[in-house]
């Protein structure tokens, strides 16, 4: 591990680029102008390191600024944290949205994933190769690549666009003309309830971000409850409510926030992860797009349970708008005294950091966002330890996902039915696709019913990408946590209408596992490119029904996270319903 | 230390201790294994600092780098240990039990102000104070250096000088804290152990102790020397006088390592006979009478090596040396044969029991406990002694057991190479993490990573210059000159140039330094020489 600069010097706009987050360098040895007394004395070593955290922002700000990372700027960010720039490079190229290879003005990632691509952005890529040119080339201001889910599924076909030195932004039922556009602002969010509206009871404030508004509405009552009756009752109230992460695995909420109260410690981080890149998941944007502050509110309550000063919100990057709000939504808090040094004069200090995505599904479990935040590539952690011992920055940390937070405020607030409800996201084939609140119990198909659909879908994927496809008795099966609901993974539901290429579907999600592997672990980088390999052949007419079992098999047993571990599940399931290779 | 010549810690200690001090020292480069253990401790919370005249790729890691000028280890050390007393952070408990000479010490450094080492060393005085804080403060510290202490005309002198900083702090001969020259291969520390040093026998036994002396002329059968035989630097000025007619060299290759290479070959070429055993027909075996090509240590020999954590390890023969080659224990007792001394044919354990019945520090290390153990640290005394993890712990003991640790008091004595106008840039010299001493083991295969031999220049110094990377340049000493190209290096400062001196077939260093040697270790001054800098048309 050599600090060994390249020779290429950053621009002037780079090093600007990089200063806004770190500051200007104060020595020669940092990049900065060479002094007689550089010579002589230099610091650095554990207090440069501790910046290593800035790493992933650092890199952001050059691909905003610049469109791009080129070696110079890479080598003045190495010299600035003191990382070896073969780490650096390590970082940069692991994450989706930051280019090493090219510094291109516009870049334009256009969804491909299993709703868009049967709600025309194929015919999008033929229209897009013609104007640009094939995936990756550049017309010399744009470029443009194929992305996973961008979690607009509700309005597809969906793209995301980095502007060099304007921003981000995203395009929802694109076409070209979409594309080429400026932001386009207001879309009506698609919502609706069965039974009590919770969750989505604020969906249609016209200030997301007022927080007088919120307050108006019962905003923050669960805060100043929960700061009355202290962590341990907020804790039981938690277990008592019998609240479940919504996160994907389902680990009861205040069994996780005990565990880290209960460690030794004298620091403890609470992290709310809204990375959402579950294909056909979007509840989460939604939640922080129409009621950031009730993610606030929930992220300090948690850490006021579990004794946090400190909380995360790591934001999934293809997300700007929500990235907007939330930061907008903390700003207010803290100018009404929700946040700093001493919420509501309770003597507790809580503040909150947002950080942001940069491109990686993987980056939604829990221990590969630690890494990330830690400035590191996204490579989940081996467990045990959990995150409630060593998380991040080796501390004991709660995790909690964006919506089993909101569902904690409304329960401490003690909202009628708040433990009793789900977010679902319903896509694909159907009318109106949307958030759907629903109370457990609900079915699948009663969820199709609301979202409107004129014909029965031939398929069903329930969860996500990382969830099963289910055989039509399922439709009717009350979801739950447990049998004989099926697992709940993200919530989603994408239906796919008698037309849909079921073979070509499946492909996609297998494509997709082959593509998010981090590449830790042998069983998941070979397991995922043998699987989309096989399932091909498999398509095309061999019999390889018994290799892709095995190759499930291995990596549902060997790999080390949950990725590899479910990265077989819904091309299994497919096969068993018939839904690939012909057998239909 | 204190009488032998070993580190006192485990590289262990290293993990795991508080401070790590590293001075004169890119062991990044020059000792990548020990600088694995250093990463650990740094890793494991250790603060470091470095001290070194370029910020090296260790330099790099540290928390505090102070850039001394080259040659004025002394007066930085000295001032450092004045800062200590001065501050009132002595572990006077410690003075006061386990060592000697504190006032002479203390008076001695009085003159160290931080304003005058500033002025001497280049160093702000700030950081000065910083560095002795630290390392008073620390609860544990290892202070380690390799060759930027030691490659020095007052060498000896530089040790002491560091020395007396961990007897002035009580550290050393505690778990994490120590003293830690590092050694450059797998076997020096070995070589020393096994009495390849002009005054002492195996196990550090000085030739002038009669009752050693005995011993081993008892178990050998003939009179052993009680006078020291020369060192390196005072063998080559007797091939010079022409008292020295003939040369017999295991393992070294001094026609490209000594400095002032010139005058080393002359010496050389001079001599009547010349032998030279090897596993590589290196330089010194082209100029050879007789050449002995030798088994090489790893795979092809039974025996042991000492490590600068003074564990003696095993080594193993897989396989034959090929083609003529032939184990050294083989070599050295045929040749005694035709000398006229009948040795029989001893196996690698035997000759190392006769080692273990004659020198006590070695005396518990069978070959069945080294392989128990995977090896063991001396002092072993009997075959029920774990080793000693660290040594000097007997300081600790109340009263201390044995002779107690003397202060040596030392001045700052600049570099002999004077900078003048006509020679005014510091030339120091040092190693590449690809290379190996003069290339003889590491030059025959290919390295990504090697640069070859340049003349390394801070950007200041080739922009005046008028020199770019890659263009060639003469470097001119009061010796000789040689032509590099040349590699510009952020990590100087201007009037500071640096050569690595592994490449002595394109680029030949040794032409270019200074034999001045200190009258204590024999080392000559690698370290500092004064030179010029000319573009080569
Ligand atoms: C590959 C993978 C991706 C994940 N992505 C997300 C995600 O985007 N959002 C999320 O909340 N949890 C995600 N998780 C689950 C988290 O690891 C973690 O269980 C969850 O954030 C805990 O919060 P909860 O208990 O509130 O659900 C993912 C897990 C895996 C294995
Ligand atoms: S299972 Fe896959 S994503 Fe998870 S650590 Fe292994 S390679 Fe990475
Ligand atoms: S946004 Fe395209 S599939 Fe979700």
């Amino acid at each position: 591990m050599d600090i060994r600069l390249p020779m290429a010097a950053a621009t002037v706009d780079e090093r600007r680029a990089v200063d806004r987050i770190l500051g200007p360098p104060t020595t020669g040895w940092e990049g900065g102008e060479r002094r007689r007394v550089d010579g002589h004395v230099a610091t650095g070593g554990h207090a440069a390191r501790a910046r290593r955290h800035l790493l992933l922002p650092v890199l952001h700000a050059l691909q905003d600024d610049i469109g791009g990372i080129s070696d110079g700027a890479l080598g003045y960010v190495c010299e600035r944290l003191t990382i070896p720039p073969a780490e650096a490079y390590g970082v940069a190229t692991f994450y989706g949205l930051l280019s090493v290879s090219e510094v291109s003005p516009t870049v334009i990632h256009l969804c491909d994933d299993i709703v868009c691509r049967t709600s025309g952005a194929k015919e999008l890529f033929t229209a897009l190769a013609d104007a640009i040119g094939p995936e990756g080339s550049s017309d010399g201001t744009r470029t443009w690549h194929r992305s996973n889910c961008l979690g607009q599924c509700d309005a597809a076909p969906a793209a995301f666009v980095q502007e060099a030195g304007v921003g981000r932004r995203v395009v929802v039922r694109a076409d070209l003309d979409r594309l080429a556009a400026g932001p386009i602002d207001g879309r009506d969010p698609a919502y609706a309830a069965i039974g009590d509206a919770v969750l989505t009871a604020r969906f249609g404030a016209p200030d997301p971000a007022d927080l007088d508004a919120y307050r108006a509405v019962g905003g923050y009552r669960g805060l100043r409850r929960a700061l009355e009756v202290g962590p341990d009752a907020v804790i039981a109230i938690v277990e008592a409510a019998g609240l479940r992460g919504r996160g994907g695995a389902a680990f009861p909420t205040g069994r996780k926030w005990r565990a880290v109260a209960d460690e030794e410690a004298t620091e403890r981080y609470v992290v709310c992860n809204a990375d959402e890149s579950e294909p056909g998941t979007f509840k989460d944007r939604m939640l922080m797009e129409r009621d950031p502050f009730s993610v606030v509110e929930g992220l300090t309550i948690a850490g006021h349970a579990t004794g946090a000063t400190k909380g995360f919100i790591y934001v999934r990057g293809e997300y700007p708008d929500a990235e907007d709000r939330l930061r907008a939504a903390i700003a207010a808090a803290e100018a009404a005294g929700y946040l700093g040094d001493d919420v509501l004069g309770s003597g507790f200090p809580f503040r909150i950091e947002v950080r942001r995505g940069a491109g990686a599904y993987i980056c939604g479990e829990e221990t590969a966002l630690f890494e990330s935040i830690e400035g590191r590539r996204g490579e989940p952690r081996a467990k045990p330890p959990y995150p409630t011992t060593v998380g991040l920055f080796g501390r004991p940390t709660a995790v909690n996902n964006v919506e089993t937070l909101a569902a904690a405020v409304a329960i401490v607030a003690e909202v009628p039915g708040a433990a009793d409800t789900k977010l679902f996201c319903v896509s694909g084939d159907v009318d109106a696709a949307g958030v759907v609140e629903a109370p457990f119990g609900v079915t699948v198909r009663e969820l199709l019913t609301v979202a409107g659909s004129s014909h029965p879908p031939q398929a069903v994927l329930f969860g996500g990408a990382a969830g099963r496809f289910l055989a039509p008795a399922e439709w009717d099966v009350p979801l739950g946590y447990g049998p004989p609901s099926p697992p709940m993974g993200s919530g989603a539901v994408v239906a796919f209408g008698p037309g849909v290429d079921m073979d070509d579907i499946v492909q996609r999600i297998a494509e997709f596992f082959r593509d998010e592997s981090c590449g830790q672990c042998v069983p998941c980088r070979e397991g995922t490119v043998r699987q989309d390999e096989t399932l091909r052949r498999l398509v095309a007419g061999a019999d390889e029904r018994g290799l892709l079992d095995e190759i499930a098999q291995v990596m549902r047993d060997a790999s080390i996270c949950g990725l590899g571990q479910t990265a077989a599940e819904a091309v299994s399931s497919a096969i068993a319903l018939g839904l690939v290779g012909g057998a239909r | 230390m204190f009488g032998a010549g070993g580190g006192t810690s485990s590289y262990e200690e290293i993990e795991h201790t508080d401070l790590i001090v590293l001075w004169g020292s890119n062991a990044r480069a020059a000792h990548p294994i020990f600088f694995h253990h250093l990463l650990k401790g740094i890793d494991n919370g250790a603060r470091m600092i470095a001290i070194d005249p370029r910020r090296t790729e260790s330099a790099a890691w540290a928390d505090l780098w102070l850039g001394l000028d080259v040659g004025t280890d002394i007066a930085l050390a000295n001032a450092v240990g004045r800062e200590i007393i001065a501050a009132g952070l002595t572990d006077d408990e410690f003075i006061a039990r386990a060592t000697t000479g504190f006032d002479a010490y203390a008076e001695s450094v009085e003159p160290y102000t931080l304003d005058h080492a500033a002025d001497l060393t280049g160093v702000p005085a700030e950081a000065i104070r910083e560095l002795a804080h630290a390392y008073a403060k620390a609860p544990t510290a290892q202070l380690c250096w390799t060759l930027g202490i030691t490659e020095h005309h007052n060498a000896s002198d530089n040790v002491f000088a560091l020395i007396d900083l961990a007897l002035l702090t009580g550290h050393v001969g505690r778990y994490g804290s120590g003293l830690v020259p590092i050694r450059g291969q797998n076997n020096v520390q070995g070589g020393g152990d096994m009495g390849a040093l002009p005054n002492k026998l195996p196990g550090f036994q000085d030739v002038a102790d009669d009752g050693a002396r005995r011993r081993f002329e008892d178990a050998w059968g003939c009179a052993v020397p009680a006078e020291p035989g020369w060192h390196l630097s005072q063998m080559f000025e007797a091939m010079e006088r022409g008292d020295l007619r003939a040369l017999y060299v295991i393992g070294e290759n001094p026609a490209q390592s000594e400095a002032d290479g010139t005058r080393a070959r002359r010496a050389l070429d001079g001599l009547d006979h010349l032998v030279v055993q090897d596993i590589f027909f290196t330089a010194t075996a082209e100029l050879a009478d007789v050449v002995l090509p030798a088994g090489a240590a790893w795979a092809e020999s039974e025996g042991t090596v000492t490590s600068s954590e003074r564990r003696v390890q095993r080594v193993r023969r897989v396989v034959p040396p090929p083609g003529n080659a032939r184990d050294d224990i083989d070599i050295l007792v045929d040749l005694a044969r035709r000398l006229g001394h009948d040795w029989g044919q001893p196996t690698a354990e035997e000759v190392w029991d006769e080692l273990r019945s004659l020198s006590p520090i070695h005396a518990g290390m069978s070959y069945r406990r080294l392989e128990e153990l995977g090896g063991i640290q001396w002092p072993c005394r009997d075959e029920e002694d774990p080793g000693s993890r660290f040594l000097h712990g007997r300081l600790w003991e109340d009263p201390p057991r044995g002779p107690k640790a003397p202060f040596t008091p030392v001045e700052h004595d600049p570099p002999k190479d004077e900078l003048t106008d006509d020679y005014p840039i510091r030339l120091t010299t040092g190693r590449h993490l690809d290379s190996y001493n003069t290339g003889v083991q590491s030059g025959r295969y290919r390295s990504p990573r090697r640069t070859g031999g340049t003349i390394d220049l801070s950007p200041e110094d080739a922009a005046s210059m008028g020199l770019a990377a890659g263009e060639r340049a003469r470097v001119i000493s009061r010796r000789g000159s040689v032509v590099a190209p040349v590699r510009i290096d952020r990590s100087l400062r201007p009037g500071l140039a640096f050569m690595a001196f592994h490449y002595p077939e394109d680029v030949d260093t040794n032409r270019l330094t200074l034999d001045e040697w200190d009258p204590k270790s024999g080392t000559a001054e690698f370290k500092a020489t004064a030179v010029r800098i000319e573009r080569e048309p």
